[in-house]
C-alpha cells in the first residue's frame, strides 16, 4: 500500500512527472509555479535525466520541442505571461504532432498581472494557446492528489494522440500542500518509430515537421488531426458530479475554484436548496455530455469561476439554451469565497421558484 | 571506369530549391561530405531553420528536424541532452540567427552545448525577399533599407564569430567563405574540423559561412561573388577566431578555467581604487529602506 504523504502541489506535480517517465525538464523561474522547476533541479539529475534552466520561456518550450522529437517524456511548467511565451513552442508541438506536457500554474493577467490564483487563462488554454488549427488536451486539477494524477496521466494521453497536453492549475494548488499518494514509477512506454534518433542506415530518415507549402497537404494534416480530436472527444471527457440527480441549480466549476463550490452546494443543501455541482476535470474536451446529462431537473445553472468569465460560453454551448445559465466570478487573484457563492445561489433560487409560481426566470 | 566526383550519399537525390547561383547549394555539399567521410550520417540529427534553408530537412538523408524561426539552437540543445551519442547541427541564416534567435544562440553557445552550428551569412533576409538583416553591411541597400542601412539609426552590423568567441562555452569559431575554389576547400575542413570536435566532445562549434544571395543583391552570381570579396570580407574577415584545441587544450571547461588564471591583459590584474564607501555600510542603508517600501 503506498503511503500518504503531505506535499505541496507543485512538488507533488514534480515528483509524479519523473514517475510517469518525464526525463526532461526545461523552465524558467516565474511564480507561483517555481517550485517545480526547484524540485526537477534537485532530482532530475539523480533520476538520469536533464534539467536545464533555459535562457527564456520561449527557449524552454522549444526545448520541449526538441527533447519530444528525440523520443523523450519532456515537461516544461511555467505560470500564465510565461505560457503567451510558450504560445508559438506549442503551437509547433501541434503542428509537428509531437507529445509533450506543459503546466500552467495560473496568476492573474492580462499583462503581468499579479502572482495570486486565477483562472483567467481558460480560453487561451482551451482556445488559442498559439496560431493555427490546433487544440490541447487540457486536465484542470483541483487537489494536489490530482496535481500528481493528471500529470501522471498527461504523458500517456500525450503519447497516445500525439498531442500537447496542458494541467491548468493556479496558484493556489500549486502552493497549498495536502496529503497525497504519489503513482507507483511507470516502467513500459510507447514505441515512438517516427523519433529522431538517427537512423543507423536501417531505416528512410525521419523528418519532425509542420511546414506544409501546398495548401492541399496542409488541409489534409489540419483534417486528420482533427479527425483525431472527434476521438478524443469521444474518448477523453471526464467530469465530476456532485448531488446533481435532483438539483434545481446546477454549479460548474473547475480546479480549485471547484473546492469553494463545492462548500457553498453543501451550505446550500443544509438551507434546503436543491444545488449540484459539475467539475469539469478535462477543459478540452470540455465536458459537454456531462453537462446535458445533468439538466434533468434544472432550473438554471451558475458557473463559478476565478476570472472575469470564461469557462461560462463552453457551458453555454452544452447548455444551449435549455436553462439560464448565470455567472459569478472574481478576478485579480481574489479567490471567491463560499458565502459569495452561496448568495448567488440563494438569489438564483428565488428566480426559479417565483418561475414556477407564475413569472418566467428565463 | 573510376568515380572521381559524385553526390555524397548525406546529401538525398532531389533538386535543391535554392536560386542559381545561390551558395546554399556548395555549403549542403561540403556538410553532407563531412557527414560521409566521419561515416556519422546514421547518427547525425540535423536542425533546419526558417528562411531560405527551411527545407534542409529535404535535402539532407539524416534524421531532421524543422524549429521555429531562430529557436534551433534551444531544439538542438535538447536532441543532444537526450541522446549525446547522437551527432546535433543547425544550418541557420543570419536572421534566424543573429536576430530573432540570438538569445537562444549566445546561450546555446555560453552553456558550451555540444552542438555544430553552421551559419550561413549572406548579409540580407533572402527568403522573405531581400529585407535587411542584423548582417547588412553599412550603407547596404535593401527593401527595408531603401536609403542604405544608415547605422546611427539602424545600428551596425553584427560580428557573429567575434562576438561568441568570448563566450567560455565556444570550442570553435571560425568564418570561411564560398567565394573561391580555395576557399571553398578551407571552408570544408573547418565544418568537417567542427563535426570532429564535436564527436570529441570539446565544446560548441560554430562555422560562419559568408554567402552571396545574388537574387536579393541584385548581381549576377559571378558580380555577387565579386561583391562579397569588396564588401563583405573587410567587414567580415575570414579565420579562426577561437579553437581551443588549436589552444592547446581539451575541451571549453579546461580552457575556461585556464582563462580565469590567466587574465589576457595588464590592467585587468589592476587593483580597482576604492571611490565608494565600503560594502559593509550599505546594508544598514538598504535595511532602512526597506522598511518603508
Amino acid at each position: 500500500m503506498a503511503e500518504k504523504i503531505l506535499m505541496k502541489g507543485n512538488e507533488a506535480l514534480a515528483e509524479s512527472a519523473i514517475r510517469a517517465g518525464c526525463r526532461c525538464f526545461f523552465g524558467y523561474p516565474i511564480t507561483p509555479q517555481t517550485e517545480v522547476a526547484a524540485y526537477m533541479a534537485k532530482r532530475m539529475a539523480k533520476e538520469g535525466g536533464t534539467y536545464l534552466q533555459a535562457e527564456s520561456e520561449i527557449a524552454a518550450i522549444n526545448m520541449v520541442y526538441g527533447a519530444a522529437a528525440a523520443g523523450a517524456r519532456a515537461m516544461t511548467s511555467s505560470s500564465s505571461p510565461g505560457i503567451s511565451l510558450k504560445g508559438e513552442g506549442i503551437s509547433y508541438m501541434a503542428g509537428a504532432d509531437l507529445p509533450g506536457v506543459i503546466v500552467n500554474i495560473q496568476r492573474g493577467g492580462p499583462g503581468l498581472g499579479g502572482i495570486q490564483p486565477s483562472q483567467s487563462d481558460y480560453w487561451q488554454a482551451t482556445r488559442a494557446t498559439g496560431h493555427g488549427d490546433f487544440h490541447l488536451i487540457v486536465l484542470a486539477p483541483s487537489t494536489v492528489q490530482e496535481m500528481a494524477d493528471d500529470v501522471f496521466e498527461a504523458f500517456d494521453l500525450a503519447d497516445t494522440y500525439r498531442t500537447p497536453v496542458m494541467i491548468l492549475a493556479d496558484g493556489m494548488l500549486g502552493q497549498m500542500m495536502e496529503p497525497v499518494v504519489l503513482p507507483e514509477r511507470k516502467t513500459e512506454f510507447p514505441e515512438k518509430p517516427w523519433a529522431l534518433t538517427g537512423h543507423k542506415n536501417q531505416r528512410p530518415h525521419n523528418i519532425v515537421n509542420s511546414l506544409h507549402l501546398k495548401p492541399e497537404d496542409l488541409e489534409r494534416f489540419s483534417v486528420e488531426r482533427f479527425e483525431r480530436y472527434e476521438t478524443i472527444k469521444a474518448n477523453e471527457q471526464r467530469a465530476e458530479t456532485f448531488l446533481v440527480d435532483d438539483a434545481e441549480i446546477v454549479l460548474v466549476a473547475f480546479g480549485a475554484c471547484a473546492r469553494i463550490a463545492r462548500s457553498a452546494v453543501n451550505k446550500a443543501r443544509e438551507a434546503g436548496i436543491n444545488v449540484g455541482l459539475i467539475r469539469p476535470i478535462t477543459l478540452w474536451p470540455f465536458p459537454t455530455d456531462a453537462i446535458e446529462a445533468s439538466l434533468g431537473t434544472a432550473c438554471a445553472v451558475l458557473t463559478v469561476e476565478m476570472n472575469m468569465g470564461q469557462m461560462v460560453d463552453d457551458v453555454r454551448l452544452a447548455v444551449n439554451g435549455r436553462v439560464p445559465v448565470e455567472f459569478f466570478g472574481r478576478a485579480g487573484g481574489i479567490i471567491p469565497t463560499p458565502a459569495e457563492v452561496l448568495a448567488n445561489i440563494e438569489a438564483l433560487a428565488e428566480r426559479c421558484s417565483a418561475a414556477k409560481t407564475g413569472g418566467d426566470a428565463r | 571506369m573510376k568515380t572521381v566526383f559524385e553526390r555524397p550519399h548525406a546529401l538525398c537525390d532531389v533538386p535543391f530549391t535554392y536560386c542559381p547561383g545561390c551558395t546554399h547549394g556548395i555549403t549542403h555539399r561540403l556538410v553532407a561530405e563531412a557527414l560521409d567521410e566521419l561515416g556519422i550520417e546514421g547518427t547525425t540529427i540535423g536542425v533546419a531553420p526558417v528562411g531560405c534553408s527551411v527545407l534542409a530537412y529535404e535535402f539532407f538523408a539524416c534524421d531532421m528536424i524543422q524549429a521555429a524561426h531562430g529557436r534551433a539552437p534551444a531544439v538542438a540543445t535538447a536532441i543532444k541532452r537526450v541522446n549525446p551519442a547522437n551527432t546535433v547541427f543547425t544550418y541557420q541564416g543570419d536572421g534566424d540567427l543573429a536576430s530573432i534567435g540570438m538569445a537562444e544562440t549566445v546561450h546555446a553557445a555560453s552553456r558550451g552545448d555540444n552542438i555544430t552550428v553552421i551559419f550561413v551569412n549572406n548579409a540580407i533576409y533572402g527568403m522573405t525577399g531581400g529585407q535587411m538583416a542584423p548582417t547588412s553591411l553599412a550603407k547596404q541597400v535593401t527593401q527595408t533599407s531603401p536609403y542604405g542601412r544608415d547605422v546611427s539609426s539602424d545600428g551596425f552590423p553584427i560580428r557573429v564569430c567575434e562576438m561568441l568567441a568570448t563566450l567560455d562555452g565556444v570550442a570553435l569559431a571560425q568564418r570561411v567563405s564560398m567565394d573561391t575554389p580555395r576557399n571553398v576547400r578551407a571552408a570544408k575542413k573547418a565544418i568537417k574540423k567542427a563535426f570532429e570536435y564535436q564527436i570529441e566532445g570539446v565544446g560548441y562549434t560554430i562555422i560562419e559561412v559568408v554567402s552571396t544571395c545574388p537574387t536579393n543583391w541584385g548581381l549576377a552570381p559571378t558580380d555577387a561573388m565579386e561583391w562579397l570579396r569588396e564588401n563583405m570580407l573587410p567587414h567580415y574577415p575570414l579565420g579562426v577566431y577561437r579553437d581551443v584545441k588549436a589552444e592547446g587544450f581539451a575541451d571549453v571547461a579546461e580552457a575556461a578555467l585556464a582563462r580565469d588564471a590567466e587574465p589576457e591583459c595588464d590592467p585587468c590584474t589592476e587593483p580597482i581604487e576604492a571611490s565608494e564607501p565600503p560594502f559593509e555600510d550599505a546594508p544598514g542603508e538598504v535595511g532602512s529602506q526597506a522598511g518603508d517600501v
